[in-house]
Parts: C-alpha cells; sequence; structure tokens
C-alpha cells in the first residue's frame, strides 16, 4: 500500500510551519510521528498534497515542571512521556494511560500532540486531558492561544484547532490523585472505553473515550458524586452521539461505560 | 528527495519519492529483505526495525521522516557468523517454525531487554503485544526471549 503522491516538506521552527500550512492551505497537513496519518494515508482516506514534518522543531519535545504545572511538548512520543520521572511522579494518571496505548513501537513513535489532534474518538489521551483540566496551548498565523481541554474536541476527528494552528504543548495540573481505566478492543488495543478520574477535593472530575463520537466530561457523574453511591450509573445521561459498531452495540457500551466508571471511582 | 541512513552501520544516500515506506527502502532499494511486510498496516509487526535504537514499525515510516538515523535491522544483529544471543535462543528454544515473523519478534525483544534487562515473563509477554505470530502460539518465543535475557545478563 503506497500513499498518493505528495511533496514532504520539513519545519525546522514553529513559525516556519505555520507559514508553510499558511502558503499551501487545505492542501497541507503537518506529520509529527505519522501513526495515525501514515495509516490513513497509504489507504488514500487522507491525501494531502504537502506533508510539513514538524517532528524536527526544536523545544517541541521536552517535558517541564513549572511551579504546579508539567508541561508536555507536542511531539514527545508515548515511550518518553511513559518515561519521564516528573510524569511519573506528579502526573500517574498519564503515565496510567500512555502506558496502556497501542505496542512498544507505537509507543516509540506517536506523539501527544498527534494524538490530540487527530481526535479518534478511541484514543486514550482524550479522556485524561479531560479530567486532569490541562490546556492545550496552539500557534498559529494570529499567535498564540490556550484552549481548555473541556473547549478542544468538538467531534469525530474534529478539534478546535483552526486550519492554519498547529499545538505545541499541552499543560497540565500536577495530580495527586487520578486513575485511567481501559477497556482494550482486543485486536487494535485501542479503547473501547476509557475512563480518567481525577479527585477534586471532595468532588471528582471524570473523562470518557471511547463511548461518544466526542471525548467528554462526565458531568452528571461529577455532580451525582459526593451524594450518591451509584454515581456511576450517570456515565452516559444526556449523550447524543453513542457509538456503536461491531464490537460494541450501543446498549453493550453505555453498560460497559458505567462499570468501567465504577471501576474508576472505587480505583481513586 | 535526497536522504541518508546509517544503516548497520553503513552509510547510504539514495534519492527517494516521500511516499516510499522505510520497509519498502530497505527491502526494494537496499534488498535488505529480511524486514518482512505482513500487514502493512502497522497491526503486525514483522517489519520491526529500531531506528535511533527504539523499536519502530518500518511499514508505518516514511523513508523521508527518519532521514539522518541510525538503523537496525534483523541484518545487523549477528556478528560476523556469530548469531545473536536472542537469535541464538531462539534457534535452540523452538522460537520460530515459518519464521515469517521472527526478525519483527527479534528486533521488538531487543527493544524489550534493553530497556528491561530482567523483563519479567508478563513484561515480555506484554511487551510483544505488537507482534503477531500465526504460527508458534507465543509460548516458546517467550521462552526464547527469557532465555536470551538469562544469556546476556551472565
Ligand atoms: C497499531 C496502532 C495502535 C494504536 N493504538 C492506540 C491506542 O491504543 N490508543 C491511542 O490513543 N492511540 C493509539 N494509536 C494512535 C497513536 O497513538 C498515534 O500515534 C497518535 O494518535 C497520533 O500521533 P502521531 O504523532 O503519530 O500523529 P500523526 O499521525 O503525525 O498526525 C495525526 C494527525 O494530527 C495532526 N498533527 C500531528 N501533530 C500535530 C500538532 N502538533 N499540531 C497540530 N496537528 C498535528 C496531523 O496533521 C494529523 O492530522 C495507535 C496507532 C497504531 C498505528
Ligand atoms: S507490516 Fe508493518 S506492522 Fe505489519
Ligand atoms: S513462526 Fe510463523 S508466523 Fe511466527
Amino acid at each position: 500500500m503506497i500513499p498518493a503522491k505528495f511533496d514532504y516538506k520539513r519545519a525546522s521552527s514553529v513559525s516556519e510551519a505555520i507559514s508553510l500550512l499558511g502558503e499551501h492551505g487545505s492542501e497541507a497537513k503537518v506529520v509529527s510521528g505519522g501513526h495515525s496519518l501514515v495509516p490513513a494515508m497509504k489507504l488514500r482516506m487522507s491525501r494531502p498534497e504537502v506533508l510539513i514534518d514538524i517532528k524536527r522543531i526544536p523545544g517541541l519535545d521536552t517535558i517541564t515542571e513549572e511551579g504546579d504545572e508539567i508541561v508536555i511538548g507536542a511531539n514527545c512520543t508515548h515511550s518518553q512521556v511513559m518515561r519521564s520521572e516528573v510524569v511519573q511522579n506528579h502526573l500517574n494518571i498519564v503515565y496510567q494511560a500512555v502506558s496502556k496505548i497501542g505496542d512498544v513501537q507505537i509507543r516509540n513513535r506517536g506523539t501527544i500532540g498527534g494524538s490530540l489532534a487527530h481526535a479518534d474518538p478511541s484514543s486514550d489521551y482524550p479522556a485524561v486531558v479531560l479530567a486532569c483540566d490541562a490546556t492545550i496551548e496552539v500557534e498559529g498565523k494570529e499567535g498564540k492561544r490556550s484552549i481548555p481541554a473541556t473547549e478542544f474536541f468538538l467531534g469525530l476527528f474534529w478539534t478546535a484547532l483552526a486550519e492554519e494552528e498547529i499545538i505545541t504543548a499541552i499543560r497540565f495540573p500536577k495530580v495527586a490523585n487520578g486513575t485511567y481505566q481501559k477497556f482494550f478492543q482486543s485486536a487494535s488495543r485501542f479503547a473501547v472505553v476509557g475512563v480518567a478520574a481525577v479527585q477534586d477535593g471532595d468532588g471528582v472530575k471524570v473523562g470518557i473515550t471511547g463511548v461518544a463520537g466526542t471525548p467528554y466530561r462526565a458531568t452528571a457523574v461529577e455532580d451525582a458524586y459526593s451524594g450518591s453511591a451509584d454515581a456511576a450509573e450517570h456515565a452516559v445521561d444526556g449523550l447524543e452521539d453513542l457509538m456503536s459498531d461491531h464490537f460494541a452495540d450501543e446498549t453493550y457500551r453505555a453498560h460497559l461505560a458505567k462499570v468501567m466508571v465504577k471501576k474508576a471511582l472505587d480505583a481513586l | 528527495m535526497q536522504i541518508s541512513m546509517t544503516i548497520n552501520g553503513k552509510t547510504y544516500a539514495h534519492d527517494v519519492e516521500p511516499r516510499i515506506s522505510l520497509a519498502q527502502y530497505l527491502r526494494e532499494t537496499l534488498n535488505l529483505t529480511g524486514t518482512h511486510i505482513g500487514c502493512d498496516t502497522s497491526g503486525c509487526g514483522s517489519c520491526t526495525v529500531h531506528v535511533d535504537g527504539a523499536a519502530a514499525k518500518a511499514c508505518t515510516l516514511l523513508a523521508v521522516q527518519v532521514d539522518g538515523s541510525e538503523v537496525t535491522t534483523i541484518e545487523g544483529m549477528a556478528n560476523g557468523n556469530e548469531m545473536h544471543p536472542i537469535q541464538a535462543a531462539f534457534k535452540e528454544n523452538h522460537g520460530l517454525q515459518c519464521g515469517f515473523c521472527t526478525p519483527g519478534m527479534v528486533m521488538t525483544a531487543a527493544d524489550i531487554l534493553k530497556n528491561n534487562p530482567n523483563a519479567s515473563e508478563e513484561e515480555i509477554r506484554h511487551g510483544l503485544e505488537g507482534n503477531f505470530c500465526r504460527c508458534t502460539g507465543y509460548h516458546n518465543i517467550v521462552k526464547s526471549i527469557q532465555h536470551a535475557a538469562e544469556k546476556m545478563n551472565a
């Protein structure tokens, strides 16, 4: 399988990547690890005419502790995040999630920025950034902006990123008590359901992936948490885009979501 | 596009189409056919090589993406006529039947043991999640890697 023809450009700075995006418009796509985009191009589901490689831009692959926050560069691979002591110590929920992504080889190439920009409804990071109240830092023609995770995911493979914007980093508040629970799709290892839960004072913040076309914060669970022992029962309340496929139909998936939320709440 | 790579210690330079995968480049341009292509869609792991010391699926990397890298393929594992301890262990422990998955298994095993020289059976099994074998049932592959680890740590 060979992708359709394209031109390959390598950006050496964020501003160069943005100006290349501006120059080539909707014909262009950036590539980082390529582990979502290249398979899609080989299947010709994606046919960019220009590929802009951002993986070598200096400064986008660092993990830094800034006071109460941890900033993970967009080009950090899953393996790099998994092996980071700062992440293991202050953001263990992220460690738990990345160590469950794909397999060794995939984790060695796939990146956090690529995963979030791709917004695959079965990917793991979205649940975690939602539960952590992380911020997605982006840069584009109009300058820099920070998008709260809760405003980032707009739908299936659809985010708040503008066409000429790239993600530069993800800013997480440190998390003392958090958990990521994943029910694996047995062949692909993507999530059928993934639930991230973070203790927040007496309350809880819950992010869910795999269940709906858009990853979401389970606010009904959060509202019921302190008062009710069966908060997990509210996992899919009010949901309009419940997914259904041959691995898990709607009824099964809705049930599994409740089971996985209960597991996550019990693990806190 | 002009690219250059060090593969198994030797430097190569070629003009390649950007859409050519590293696996195709290795097999078709360099005749390094030890890197197998099974699924060609990042599922089976038979195309696993090391790029700058880390296991990667060569079918899902464009050759241009890894321009300038150091690549090791199965052909680069042995030392002359002396098999790498992981290769020797696969031979001794019947870690292969048809052999199609074997280059990928060996390359992934090397990554697992590099990062975790004392990997437990469970860690080895998890480490092989991205490599499929249609023949062996995995049992002897895991055993081979355990034996290799013992030899390499001795
Ligand atoms: C076999 C296999 C199994 C997998 N299993 C899992 C799994 O279990 N869980 C999981 O979550 N994921 C899984 N993945 C996906 C993997 O984590 C991807 O690598 C990741 O989702 C995308 O990261 P990337 O760097 O490879 O992105 P790329 O493929 O390079 O890019 C993906 C998309 O994001 C855009 N993009 C990339 N970087 C940026 C940026 N900085 N700013 C703006 N846009 C950008 C690209 O234009 C493209 O549209 C799997 C992938 C494979 C091949
Ligand atoms: S051929 Fe690359 S993973 Fe199957
Ligand atoms: S030995 Fe035949 S596929 Fe593994």
